[in-house]
């Protein structure tokens, strides 16, 4: 059973069962890592923002710089308008990228490998920007769907392009991470699989592919909680600055 | 916007094999829908509670220290730059002592010189004068001294001129006459001296 490479993926409860009603809200593995991503950052950012010396030290160096990595990305893609949903951007952008990371040590569960999770963080952010479009620009958001400069003809079928991109975001947004992180494992599973079916003699080619993977696979973390926030970012850019 | 529709396509595509393999391997976990709602109601706590502790307490520390960090490190530079040109200012009011203090050793020489020059001179001047007095005192002294020896010469020499007659001839001479011829003859004398 645990050779299956999408065991790792498996959710079970951890505890007692809890029902709200009639649903099922019992802390589960997934939810243990949830709350052990966040702990993390809590702890690691509350040590780095406690000291005030002028010259920083590591943990305060390394919160700085996720600050300013964090406020630069966002002044890039979406401009100065954007500030107030910097905090919003940072934690959604370090929850994903300790989901990633805490989802590489081994027999740790990746919390965002799993579609209801990132869907729903996509969702949120999709239905947010939505929000703050309509906010912003009134009606006058719906010309984000009528790009200027398009033949009449075909601007109804651009249009309908247009409304198809623009509610398939939150799908993208939240396949991409969620089928990214679990690719990843699930390949490193398989390869960790045939290291020990092929034994000590056959083994050792998949050994290093699995080491390679690993690389990879941290690469991957950290670049997809990346391609995450900035994409937050250039939706809320959408939302903040209309340029059609 | 291919990208979408390939992602779309994936979508499906983990959908189907779910149900195929749905009865051998018991198919994706991520697609059973046991624990969604506990994961959702979990992510929710979680990342609400992660959001608003970064927002209400990590963050505006964060920021303060950036802030205050920029600003000490503006506040330093603006010091240097003051205490920098503080000491440009002192290094040319220190140039400017060492110049005066030049060009007054300097005149403290030159009116030195010149006061001294002017003593000097004065001295000279009051030694020149006292030599020149003595030299015409000395000078008058000897015109006189030759005016009277000459008066004195010819006195004697009449006197011993008629000393002489006396005593050649054994008879007294007029003495002016005697005078006369002597003065006659020192006078010739005297021409031929002066030739």
């Amino acid at each position: 059973m645990a050779s299956n490479p999408m065991y790792q993926f498996n959710v079970y409860r951890i505890g007692p069962e809890i029902k709200l009603g009639s649903v099922d809200i019992s802390f589960t593995n997934a939810s243990l890592f949830m709350v052990i991503s966040s702990l993390a950052i809590l702890i690691i950012f509350n040590l780095g923002a406690k000291k005030k010396t002028l010259i920083p030290d590591k943990l305060q160096l390394l919160s700085e710089l996720s600050y300013s990595f964090v406020a630069k990305m966002i002044s890039d893609t979406a401009g100065s308008k954007a500030k107030p949903y910097f905090s919003f951007i940072f934690s959604l952008f370090m929850f994903v990228l300790f989901c990633n990371m805490f989802g590489m040590i081994p027999y740790a569960f990746t919390v965002t490998s799993h579609i209801i999770v990132t869907f729903v963080l996509a969702a949120f952010i999709f239905i947010g920007v939505t929000i703050i479009g309509f906010m912003k620009h009134g009606l006058g958001y719906l010309k984000l769907f009528v790009p200027s400069g398009v033949p009449m003809v075909l601007l109804p079928l651009i249009v309908v392009i247009e409304i198809i991109s623009y509610l398939s975001r939150p799908i993208s947004l939240s396949v991409r991470l969620f089928a990214n992180m679990m690719a990843g494992h699930t390949m490193m599973k398989v390869f960790g699989g045939f290291v020990i079916s092929l034994g000590i003699v056959g083994g050792w080619l998949p050994l290093s592919f699995s080491v390679a993977l690993t690389g990879l696979e941290i690469l991957v973390a950290f670049l997809q909680a990346y391609v995450f926030a900035i994409l937050t970012c250039i939706y809320l850019n959408d939302a903040l600055n209309l340029h059609h | 916007m291919l990208k979408k529709i390939v992602i779309l396509l994936f979508v499906t595509c983990f959908a189907c094999f779910n149900t195929v393999f749905a009865a051998e391997s018991g198919g994706m976990p991520q697609l059973n829908p046991e624990f969604w709602i506990s994961q959702i109601f979990w992510l929710i706590i979680t990342f609400g509670i992660l959001f608003i502790v970064l927002t209400k307490v990590i963050l505006p520390k964060i920021s303060d220290n950036l802030e205050t960090r920029k600003s000490q490190i503006l506040e330093n530079i603006e010091t240097a730059d003051k205490q920098k040109e503080e000491s440009q200012k002192k290094i040319d009011e220190y140039e400017k002592i060492i110049l005066d203090s030049k060009l007054k050793a300097k005149s403290y020489f030159n009116e030195a010189r010149e006061k001294i020059l002017d003593d000097i001179n004065k001295k000279r001047a009051a030694l020149e004068k006292d030599l020149d007095e003595e030299i015409s005192e000395v000078e008058k002294e000897l015109s006189d001294l030759k005016q009277k020896s000459g008066e004195k010469i010819n006195k004697i020499a009449a006197e011993t001129s008629a000393e002489l007659i006396k005593e050649l001839i054994g008879e007294e001479v007029n003495s002016s006459s005697i005078a006369a011829i002597v003065g006659d003859e020192s006078k010739i004398n005297r021409e031929r001296k002066d030739v």
